[in-house]
């Protein structure tokens, strides 16, 4: 294929960038490596890939500072990796333009179907109003939300939280990022909202509220639809 | 003292209130540093002197008698103070040398532990990697896809001990601060069991959660972390056929409760008060750990003010039970915007 799909690793750690490279080529990848931030910007700049894999903990700059100089002209996707438990690295991070993240160590297919997710929602920038995942048809347009053909009754509110997630499938919502958007700059504090139209969100959409298969979890992050 | 012997001078003798002025510098000498003391002795000598030894208010000294017994004094109550100041050195640094050994023993038992859980996961990813390499022909299919995933088993729990020990200095550090935001309990537990589905397969975990409970204002990762090294501890120590139980409440002094309880052997009774000590594990256990599991979990419950206790059932096994006390939001409330 002349058109393969290109991706950017910046990252320090020649293993990472070896394990990264191998996985990402077997799955009809190209992929380019840069080892420290300097090279990364560089690199994009001189040939923009159609992805960047961007490490946080860079030895000659911040990857947050990286992060903010790419995202003053780069419009594609980035996806963060940060080491273990980080959760304020990572949510500044999002808030300032990363599409995603992945806490090292992540599993590969972990990695694959983040790519595969953001890849997909950049390329199609959706004109189609009807999303659609698994049993879950959402027709934007309509404000219709049907679960197995069947129409779901959703408040206005259950039907705003809802849409926004749908629109971002795949990729993670932060907690404040949502109470912004649907209930005002001055809820981003009253997450107690947020849980509960999450919960009432999963008993009409879920099969198994306990074990949520669309409304996914972070941990001390935000929701993902998938 | 100098004081009440002054006013008691008329009816004692000044040689009894050399004594007296003795045994505050003797006093002085077990509380403070050694030029205070010496400085103490020097003064009670001026003030015997001036107060006490006739002539009264003068610091002259009248007749070779009186002048021999300043003269003792003074001597006394230097090396008096200065001995005494000497001896609590002495204990000081016996004390520093208990603590040091404390803390090695404290070192010992840390790098054991460490290299024996460390090093088994490790020796199995160097093993098993090795015979991959070079066995390649030899090995059957099947026997390469087991090797394989032993060295992911291996990576896991090396992975695990990792974040243990990254708990224990956070805890350590002293600088744990809880970030509390609305937790939905449902969510939280039902949460770890899913992360744990692989360690916990075969092991029922009956969850029962107080209908409508509401939310609770904690640290998610703290009662996350809490909750999956009790339950990940059950999963490895109890028998085949045991059940583990966790329950959630909301008791009447806004407290929030979590057990966790399993149909196990329990714990030996003389050791239940140690489990939550660092590095400490049953005697006459096989299976690994650190032994940081549980002083991680009382680390952190402790740290949202909680408290966290342990006993064996009636019948068998053991019953942890958490209480934190907590800010509730109540569902009803919220759904009427």
């Amino acid at each position: 294929m002349s058109s393969a799909i290109e991706i950017l690793v910046i990252d320090d750690e020649p293993q990472i960038r070896k394990l990264l490279n191998i996985t990402l080529q077997s799955n009809d990848y190209k992929v380019k490596e840069a080892f420290n931030a300097r090279e990364g910007l560089s690199m994009t700049a001189n040939h923009p890939p159609d992805l960047i894999l961007l490490d946080l903990g860079l030895p000659d700059e911040s990857g947050h500072i990286v992060l903010e100089k790419l995202r003053e002209w780069y419009t594609k996707p980035i996806i963060i990796l940060s080491v273990q438990s980080n959760e304020e690295d990572i949510v500044s991070a999002l808030d300032n333009g990363a599409n995603d993240y992945l806490v090292k160590p992540f599993r590969t297919g972990e990695l694959l179907a983040r790519i595969r997710s953001l890849l997909r929602s950049s390329s199609t920038e959706s004109e189609n109003p009807i999303l659609i995942s698994n049993d879950i048809q959402v027709d934007l347009a309509a404000r219709i939300v049907k679960r197995n053909n069947e129409v779901v009754k959703l408040t206005v509110t259950e039907y705003n939280l809802l849409a926004l997630l749908v629109k971002n499938q795949g990729k993670v919502l932060t907690h404040q990022y949502l109470l912004r958007a649907i209930w005002g700059p001055s809820y981003i504090n009253q997450s107690q909202y947020l849980r509960v139209y999450i919960a009432q969100l999963r008993k009409k959409i879920e099969d198994d509220i306990n074990n949520p298969l669309h409304i996914v979890t972070e941990s001390g992050i935000g929701y993902r639809f998938v | 003292m100098t004081v009440v012997s002054f006013i008691l001078s008329d009816f004692i003798d000044y040689k009894v209130v050399a004594f007296l002025l003795l045994v505050t510098v003797s006093l002085i000498a077990m509380f403070f540093d050694i030029v205070p003391v010496l400085l103490a002795a020097f003064l009670s000598a001026m003030v015997w002197d001036y107060f006490f030894i006739p002539p009264r208010f003068t610091l002259a000294i009248q007749g070779v008698d009186n002048v021999i017994l300043f003269s003792m004094y003074f001597v006394i109550a230097f090396v008096n103070g200065a001995l005494t100041y000497k001896i609590r050195e002495a204990e000081k640094n016996i004390n520093k040398k208990i603590e040091k050994e404390n803390t090695l023993k404290l070192y010992n038992t840390l790098l054991n532990s460490l290299s024996h859980e460390l090093r088994t996961p490790i020796s199995t990813i160097i093993g098993t990697t090795d015979t991959l390499q070079e066995e390649k022909e030899k090995l059957s299919e099947s026997n390469r896809d087991e090797l394989i995933n032993e060295i992911s088993k291996a990576s896991l729990r090396l992975n695990r001990q990792v974040e243990n020990l990254l708990n224990m200095s956070r805890l350590e550090s002293g600088f744990l601060q809880p970030k509390t935001d609305w937790c939905d309990v449902n969510e939280l537990i039902y949460d770890v069991v899913n992360q744990l589905k692989d360690v916990l397969q075969n092991k029922p975990v009956e969850i029962k959660i107080e209908e409508n409970i509401p939310l609770v204002k904690l640290d998610y990762g703290l009662l996350e972390q809490v909750l999956l090294n009790l339950i990940h501890n059950a999963a490895i120590y109890i028998p085949k056929d045991a059940v583990i139980k966790v329950k959630a409440t909301i008791s009447n002094q806004n407290k929030l409760i979590l057990i966790v309880e399993d149909t196990g052997k329990g714990f030996p009774e003389n050791e239940i008060y140690q489990v939550f000590d660092k590095f400490y594990r049953l005697k006459n256990t096989n299976t690994g750990g650190t032994g940081l599991g549980l002083s991680i979990v009382k680390g952190f419950v402790e740290a949202m003010k909680g408290t966290i206790t342990l006993k064996n059932g009636e019948k068998s096994g053991s019953i942890f039970t958490i209480e934190i006390p907590t800010e509730l939001a109540h569902l009803n409330d919220i759904k009427h915007e």
